[in-house]
């Protein structure tokens, strides 16, 4: 009877979500965000996953097939170890340079937008619009990339 | 992954509202897709505003022209914080667009407003 090599799977399942969770979920938190030291713990294990797993699938009484998609799999969590700082400190910074941008001091550029509800909105009636009926102290533009 | 810093915007709404800071997101979804997956799935409830021809990120320098992800002409992203005159008094323009500003940075600037 075959027996499944688990700890290949769970190994190589734990090296797609360290891949992959960084953009998703450790972004959101200032300390898993500066460094993915979160992300390096997750592959850390599936490493050594990884490694029990090889070991059982060399050993003699082992198929072949088992030996190739073993290390398929050992190959994978290395390319997406690889492929993560990549992600971060490269891809992450193709940005432009924006050099033009309004600067602190200087007045925020005039607009008038459509909301969520069609309707115009300027930039003035934004920072006159009172909250909790009281005028608002300031406004944050966030400038973002989507919805997706 | 694109919106993953607003999350933190919308947990510290109640701060913000205490500041007195009004918060408001600009990108170029319309306003269709804005109330789609802003509004009714991811469950925020600032001000979105909706620049599709990018007039307003053009003027604010903050076009990302042929972004490698969605192949369009898309918003950088970038926060500027403005006081009740329309005067931009912090702002953060990141280099990498996994390190925008975080609430607790706005909160401690908003202080110094008037």
């Amino acid at each position: 009877m075959k027996r499944l090599n688990w700890p290949i799977w769970t190994g190589f399942l734990l090296s797609l979500v360290a891949g992959f969770s960084y953009p998703f979920v450790f972004v959101r938190w200032a300390i898993t965000r500066e460094f993915p030291w979160a992300n390096l713990v997750l592959f850390a294990i599936a490493f050594v996953l990884l490694a029990f797993g090889l070991r059982r699938a060399f050993k003699p009484d082992k198929e072949i097939v088992s030996k190739i998609f073993s290390s398929l799999a050992a190959v994978v969590g290395l390319l997406l170890l690889g492929g993560l700082p990549f992600v971060i400190y490269v891809a992450g910074s193709w940005l432009p340079a924006s050099s033009e941008a309004p600067r602190v001091g200087q007045k925020a550029p005039a607009f008038t937008l459509t909301d969520s509800n069609n309707k115009p909105v300027t930039l003035a009636q934004l920072l006159i619009e009172p909250i909790n009926n009281t005028p608002p102290k300031g406004v944050l533009l966030i400038f973002y990339r989507g919805y997706w | 992954m694109c919106h993953s810093e607003l999350r933190s915007f919308e947990k510290n709404m109640n701060k913000f509202n205490e500041a007195g800071i009004r918060i408001v997101g600009i990108s170029v979804d319309t306003p269709e897709k804005t109330r789609e997956y802003m509004l009714q799935k991811a469950g925020y409830t600032f001000t979105f505003l909706s620049d599709p021809e990018l007039e307003t990120i053009r003027r604010y320098d903050l076009v990302h022209a042929r972004e490698i992800a969605s192949g369009k002409d898309i918003a950088r992203p970038a926060e500027f914080l403005l006081d009740s005159s329309g005067t931009i008094r912090w702002r953060t323009i990141t280099e990498n667009f996994f390190r925008t500003a975080r609430p607790e940075q706005v909160l401690e600037a908003a202080k110094a407003l008037p």
